[in-house]
């Protein structure tokens, strides 16, 4: 594992690999896969189910630890001994943005304190949270819908609260896990080119899990697992395709 | 942002539900409690109320409550002479039950020599006894009134005069009437049975019998010594006022009041697991959304504070609850409830153990969920 991280990508990983369980049962996720993501960049991981990229994910939003390799985010080694539980949630918390398939927004909080919520966590004083929270839900466009809770939204309005709980910190990496898989194809491309601004904006690098092939022309590369490698990475040479307003 | 108020205020109905039905849970403890600190409280209300510094009872008799006692009626006028002896009373204690607006009342009937000790000391309303028979004064629990009358045997006694907290120590209301109506209801025989017994030629029975004399003695006296005195009369034995407490505590009620506290002790346990499993389940509820936390970086403190405080919030308010429903409902108990604020105190601290000890599992569940699992669809 480097000192120093010999790059100067916002997401770096050498040679990771990662296993479940030993001898027989033992299933490798990942096998030596190197990779790099520079800020403003949008990439997609695809691949069949089974093929890996949920344990990728994972493992750059260091919830999964590797068995072999080293992962670098925005210039740190991260899993080496230095790094307690608290301090990868705290490394979550203000570097990376999640996106879930499933919104995943607490059911016990309306949409202005789901988006304050990692705020709060981060120490940001009330008054301080509750008006970024506003302002971003503003720009997402469900500003008006900030006092309802998750379960009187629709699939779309809770999405882009849920982008909005992800941005709130004003995170280096956004990881999104099938971003768009719940919504149409119409709410999907506006997802999507909404995440893209997000990465210019905001220097941010932006990885998706994703088997949706209507929003794979708005990637700007695409790397393909198989078993557990990186088999392909493409580079979206066409370009995005022209941008759907919100 | 305080999350534990949030997903209670958002399940509101249910969280309630469930107070509710601790607060019955923790109310049932917090009776046991209160029946258990009553059965003591009846106990020594008759032994306190009569406020004597010795009782002469019976030799070798552990007194008129624990056993049978018997003592000639002239005994007070030996004690009473005694120096040292401030004042002496007789009394007679006998339990009767009689028929009263189609329901049975169990007595506890207190005969004494008005102007003497043994008399009702926490009168509320009405007056003492002034005439020499066929007055009584009744305690509030009978649900007699001024004016009542009540038949004992052959004779109907006006109730003059009411108490208040006069029972005995399983709970029946105590009355008092003079000593010399005592004796009589106690040991006079009906016509037939005197008709009986003059003609079978046995003699008249002794009446003048009482079942304990209570004294009040000279503080610069010290008990022991009137007690050494009295003892030389071989056919009596003399109880301090604390050791008459102490028969009444140790061993009348001691089985009462042991079986009292395993009781309670075993509905605290139940208390516990209930606890246990209902936080339990609300956090098995919660795992995703505790995923969730965990994904978006909220430290374990943040976690565990939201099922702690739950616990905790749901422990106070059912105990409150709990408690206040006792409060209200304790005068239809048909023991007597006492409500010992040290008592809640220790009660309190138990059930805050108790939740903080339940809230573990739960805790241990949610320090143990995969903020990967946040990400399952």
């Amino acid at each position: 594992m480097p000192d120093a991280v010999p790059t100067d990508a916002l997401v770096s990983l050498r040679g990771v690999s990662k296993h479940f369980g030993e001898g027989e049962a033992r299933v490798d996720a990942l096998r030596d896969v190197t990779l790099e993501i520079n800020a403003g960049e949008v990439v997609g991981l695809l691949g069949p189910s089974g093929s890996g990229k949920s344990t990728l994910l994972n493992a750059i939003g260091c919830i999964v630890e590797p068995n072999e390799g080293w992962i670098a985010l925005d210039g740190e080694v991260v899993f080496d001994n230095r790094w307690q539980r608290n301090d990868l949630r705290r490394l979550r918390l203000e570097k990376i943005g999640f996106i879930f398939q499933s919104h995943n927004l607490l059911p016990f909080l309306n949409c202005v304190d789901n988006v304050a919520l990692v705020l709060h966590l981060a120490g940001r004083p009330k008054g301080e949270a509750q008006h970024r929270a506003i302002e971003l839900l503003d720009y997402l466009q469900v500003g008006h819908r900030r006092q309802a809770m998750p379960a009187q939204l629709s699939g779309g309005e809770a999405q882009r609260v849920a982008i909005a709980r992800a941005l709130a910190n004003r995170p280096r990496i956004i990881l999104a896990d099938e971003p768009t898989a719940a919504l149409d194809s119409e709410r999907a491309g506006i997802v999507m080119d909404l995440l893209r601004k997000l990465a210019r904006e905001q220097e941010a690098a932006i990885i998706a899990v994703t088997h949706d092939e209507k929003i794979i022309g708005r990637l700007d590369r695409i790397c393909r697992l198989r078993d557990g490698r990186l088999v392909s990475t493409t580079e979206n040479r066409a370009g995005p395709r022209s941008e759907t307003t919100t | 942002m305080n999350l534990a108020f949030r997903d209670i205020r958002h399940k509101l109905g249910r969280f309630v539900l469930t107070c509710l039905g601790l607060s019955l849970l923790l109310g049932v403890v917090v009776t046991m409690a209160g029946i258990y600190r009553g059965q003591t409280a009846d106990a020594l209300a008759l032994v306190r109320s009569i406020g004597a510094d010795i009782w002469v009872v019976q030799a070798d008799s552990h007194g008129p409550f624990a056993e049978s006692s018997r003592i000639p009626g002239d005994t007070r006028e030996m004690i009473a002479r005694i120096g040292g002896v401030l004042e002496a009373g007789s009394i007679t204690l006998q339990t009767v039950q009689i028929g009263r607006d189609g329901r049975r009342l169990r007595l506890q009937v207190v005969g004494f020599e008005p102007g003497r000790p043994g008399g009702p000391v926490n009168m509320v309303e009405g007056r003492p006894i002034t005439r020499s028979h066929y007055e009584m004064i009744a305690d509030r629990q009978t649900g007699l009134s001024l004016g009542d009358k009540v038949d004992f045997g052959r004779r109907a006694y006006t109730v003059v005069g009411l108490t208040q907290g006069s029972v005995t120590l399983s709970g029946d209301s105590v009355v008092y009437m003079t000593l010399k109506d005592a004796q009589d209801l106690q040991f006079d025989l009906t016509p037939p049975e005197t008709r009986r017994e003059f003609a079978r030629g046995s003699q008249r029975t002794n009446t003048d019998i009482v079942n304990a004399v209570v004294a009040r003695i000279s503080p610069n006296i010290p008990a022991e010594a009137i007690a050494a005195d009295v003892r030389r009369w071989k056919h009596l034995s003399v109880l301090s006022a604390g050791q008459q407490e102490a028969i009444l505590v140790t061993t009348v009620i001691e089985r009462a009041r042991r079986q009292l506290g395993l009781f309670m002790g075993v509905l605290t346990v139940v208390s516990a697991v209930i606890i246990a499993l209902i936080v339990y389940t609300m956090t098995m509820e919660k795992l995703r959304e505790i995923a969730t936390l965990k994904l978006i970086g909220a430290p374990d403190r943040t976690i565990i504070g939201l099922i702690v405080q739950q616990a905790l919030l749901m422990g106070v308010v059912g105990f409150i609850t709990g408690s206040t429903l006792v409060a209200l409902a304790r005068d239809r108990f048909p023991r007597r409830v006492v409500m010992d604020p040290g008592d809640l105190v220790i009660l309190f601290g138990v059930v805050v153990v108790v939740c903080l000890l339940a809230s573990a599992l739960g805790v241990r569940v949610a320090v143990r969920v995969d903020p990967a699992r946040a990400l399952v669809g």
